[in-house]
């Protein structure tokens, strides 16, 4: 079968974007700059600034010259990639192969596939239609070859449809750049009166090689389809989704359950094929009566276990209301991360496999309480007491720093101090009674002072006076001053904790 | 006199069998823990502190709560010497994690687990319970009876995972199945000759149920990473005049 391809050309591709976005852009003049070599160098212009003279690789100094109001905006590199990709997806319904062709074209291996729109013709302006309803200035072509449908694509003027075997005369009136070639062979061609491809293309091979080597050749081949040209079809993501419907609807506990199982064995069968593990599931159950039920789990480290994931379900299966019955299930993981563990089980035996069942008890434990009921912590490089400890964000992360012993700590610390009233006899000396909750506590031994500077460059406020106390019974606390002590203002006294 | 001897061989037999049976397993060399209690130890069945089993630790005011969990963490780093992770639930937490590191557990090796629902919480300490992964589990459970405690007793024999349940301030004492109840408070500590200052933790504990066991009290003080027993209760003279200058 004869190979049919096309060519789409985005003409402004992105600043079509940003008038996509921002509809307010349309008739304004802008413009996308990067840094090159310490000037702006305009990447991009749109439409409306075209028109005013203002083109691609201009510096954005020359640019303001010609029109003062030009709106400057900064270029990422990488965007036209990332755009295209997601253009050629969208093209993928098309046709099966569609290749990224930077910096600012698609191309399409369209064999076979035009008749069932009812021919090239309709197909094409299906295409170019369709896009720039999306608000894209595009052109098409389609030709026996890439070369030829890019050149037909980019500067023809008659027909976008080459027709079979029809190439040598509709590249004839081109200019040369039409065949992709280097600035300095475009430039060297020019120079010589090579106006356009029919100047040349009769002209023998060895001739044309001596004078510009061998890449014209090749392009003029290629174009001819004398010569091979590859492309490198996008491969899209297949979502991690799973199907079953059911032939009678379902309405028991059990046959969720049956579902679901089946569900999770196929999706995870795959992910496991894959080197993956999903970080949270979403089940959904479709009923006869056209609602939709829904449950979803997350998990604390990418799983792939489908009688872990089960259980995390099985904690969620009584909320689904079957109504009528269901008819169809599907299991979906919106969110996939790497499983790297399978790996290191390989080498840590029983470390880490204790970790994932730590993992997974975590996770149990999480899925019937909600999320954040887990905390670990590791040491802070800090004094002050409640910013000593900070929390840990995984399972596996160690400690940086080590933990300090070398100033004494209660096992159990009030979330916020409590106001005690207290006699001391003179500064700086430990108190000799204190009265907390209606007690009152004779001091019969203390430690301390040990002094605790606020971070000012945390929070205002005054520093602690700790002291470690133990009244008369053998009870031991943690009680600190605010501030110095003051004969009018008198010094407030705290209990921040309890030692064995 | 033969025959008696053997009489009580064949006794001492059927009461090492009745134990086993109860799920108290004689522990080999090498699963071994050593406490360091002292004769506390000895006041347990095979005269070893039970692992893989619920203790039950009562305490009525804050001052003996913090002397509970400071007793519970000295056994839990023996539990934890040999690496692994311990799960510590409750509703409403006041431990420090640091201070942990002072009675030798590596506080990142405790995940907290902060609920406020109890039942959940009972659900919790279960699933945890039934963790073969974990080194020791804690549960802070005000109320517990003796049906929910049968099931964790049950998830233990299965797992052998050593649970400690510190019931603070519980509505009424009621029996629960652990091996044991214990009450610990805390004790003036004595820094020794006229030195000032606070001494090394002191507590007295209190045995009051032991399966198998002989109840009983003690005093015992943590120095530096190890339990110590006290033989003879001193009676400590608090003297004001120690206080130590800044």
């Amino acid at each position: 079968m004869q190979k049919r391809y096309m060519s789409i050309w985005f003409r402004h591709l992105l600043t079509d974007r940003w008038i996509i976005r921002q509809p307010q852009l349309k008739d304004t003049p802008f413009v996308l700059a990067a840094p090159e070599r310490n000037r702006m160098v305009i990447q991009a212009a749109s439409l409306c600034a075209e028109g005013m003279g203002i083109a691609t690789g201009m510096v954005v100094a020359d640019a303001r010259a010609v029109f003062p109001g030009l709106l400057v905006m900064d270029d990422k590199a990488g965007q036209p990639q990332k755009l295209l990709n997601g253009l050629a997806e969208r093209c993928l319904r098309y046709s099966p192969i569609v290749a990224v062709d930077l910096p600012d074209g698609l191309i399409l291996d369209i064999t076979g596939c035009p008749h069932l729109w009812g021919g090239e013709r309709r197909y094409l302006t299906d295409i170019v239609n369709r896009l720039r309803g999306a608000g894209y200035d595009v052109r098409a072509a389609i030709a026996d070859t890439m070369a030829a449908a890019y050149a037909v694509c980019r500067y023809g003027k008659i027909s976008p449809i080459v027709q079979t075997g029809n190439q040598m005369a509709a590249l004839a009136s081109l200019p040369p750049a039409a065949l992709r070639l280097e600035t300095a062979t475009i430039e060297r061609m020019h120079k010589l009166g090579f106006y356009q491809i029919s100047a040349f293309v009769h002209i023998p091979g060895p001739v044309l090689r001596r004078r510009f080597g061998q890449p014209l050749l090749q392009r003029i081949d290629q174009a001819m389809g004398r010569a091979p040209e590859t492309i490198q079809p996008i491969r899209p993501v297949e979502p991690y989704q799973e199907r079953l419907p059911s032939l009678e609807p379902i309405r028991t506990a059990t046959g969720i359950h049956i579902a679901l199982k089946k569900l999770l064995e196929v999706l995870c069968s795959r992910l496991a094929k894959e080197g993956k593990g999903l970080r949270k599931a979403v089940f959904r159950c479709y009923r006869i009566d056209g609602k939709v039920q829904q449950i979803e789990v997350g998990t604390s480290s990418a799983s792939c276990s489908a009688a872990h994931l089960f259980k995390l379900f099985e904690l969620k299966v009584s909320s689904i209301r079957p109504g009528l019955g269901i008819e169809l299930f599907m299991l979906e993981a919106p969110v996939v991360d790497d499983a790297d563990k399978i790996q290191e089980t390989l080498w840590n035996i029983s470390g880490s496999n204790d970790l994932s069942e730590i993992a997974e008890l975590l996770d149990r434990l999480t899925a019937r309480a909600g999320a954040g009921i887990a905390h670990r912590y590791l040491p802070d490089q800090h004094y002050w007491p409640e910013r000593s400890i900070k929390e840990a964000c995984s399972l596996d992360e160690k400690p940086l720093t080590s933990w300090r012993t070398d100033h004494p700590r209660p096992v159990l610390l009030l979330p916020m101090p409590e106001r005690i009233d207290v006699t001391a006899p003179i500064p700086d000396y430990p108190p000799m009674l204190f009265r907390y909750q209606g007690t009152v506590h004779e001091i019969a031994r203390a430690d301390g002072p040990e002094r605790i500077e606020q971070q000012w460059w945390l929070e205002q406020g005054l520093h602690r006076d700790y002291y470690a106390v133990e009244d008369q019974q053998g009870a031991r606390y943690w009680i600190f001053r605010l501030g110095h002590y003051h004969e009018i203002s008198k010094p407030q006294w705290f209990i921040h904790g309890f030692f064995a | 006199m033969e025959q008696v001897a053997a009489k009580s061989e064949v006794i001492e037999k059927l009461r090492k069998d009745i134990l086993s049976l109860q799920g108290f397993r004689v522990p080999t060399d090498s699963q071994k823990v050593h406490f360091g209690l002292g004769p506390i130890e000895a006041a347990f069945p095979n005269g070893v502190f039970p692992t893989g089993a619920v203790h039950e630790f009562l305490s009525d005011n804050t001052e003996n709560a913090a002397a509970t969990t400071g007793f519970m963490a000295g056994l839990l780093s023996r539990t934890m010497q040999r690496g692994g992770f311990c799960v510590w639930l409750s509703s409403k937490r006041t431990v420090f994690p640091a201070a942990l590191k002072f009675f030798g557990v590596e506080p990142e090796r405790v995940i907290f687990i902060d609920v406020r629902n109890e039942k959940d919480l009972l659900w919790m300490v279960e699933e945890a319970l039934k963790c073969q992964a974990l080194a020791a589990v804690v549960g802070e459970l005000q109320e517990v009876n003796l049906t929910e405690s049968r099931r964790l007793q049950l998830a233990v024999e299965q797992s052998r995972v050593t649970g400690l349940l510190h019931r603070h301030n519980p509505r009424n004492a009621n029996t629960i199945a652990a091996v044991s109840r214990w009450k610990i408070s805390s004790l003036p500590s004595n820094p020794g000759e006229d030195l000032p200052g606070m001494g090394f933790y002191r507590w007295h504990v209190e045995l009051l149920k032991v399966r198998n066991g002989e109840p009983g009290s003690w005093q015992v003080q943590w120095i530096s990473g190890h339990f110590e027993h006290i033989l003879k209760p001193e009676i400590v003279v608090p003297e004001i005049n120690l206080l130590q200058t800044a």
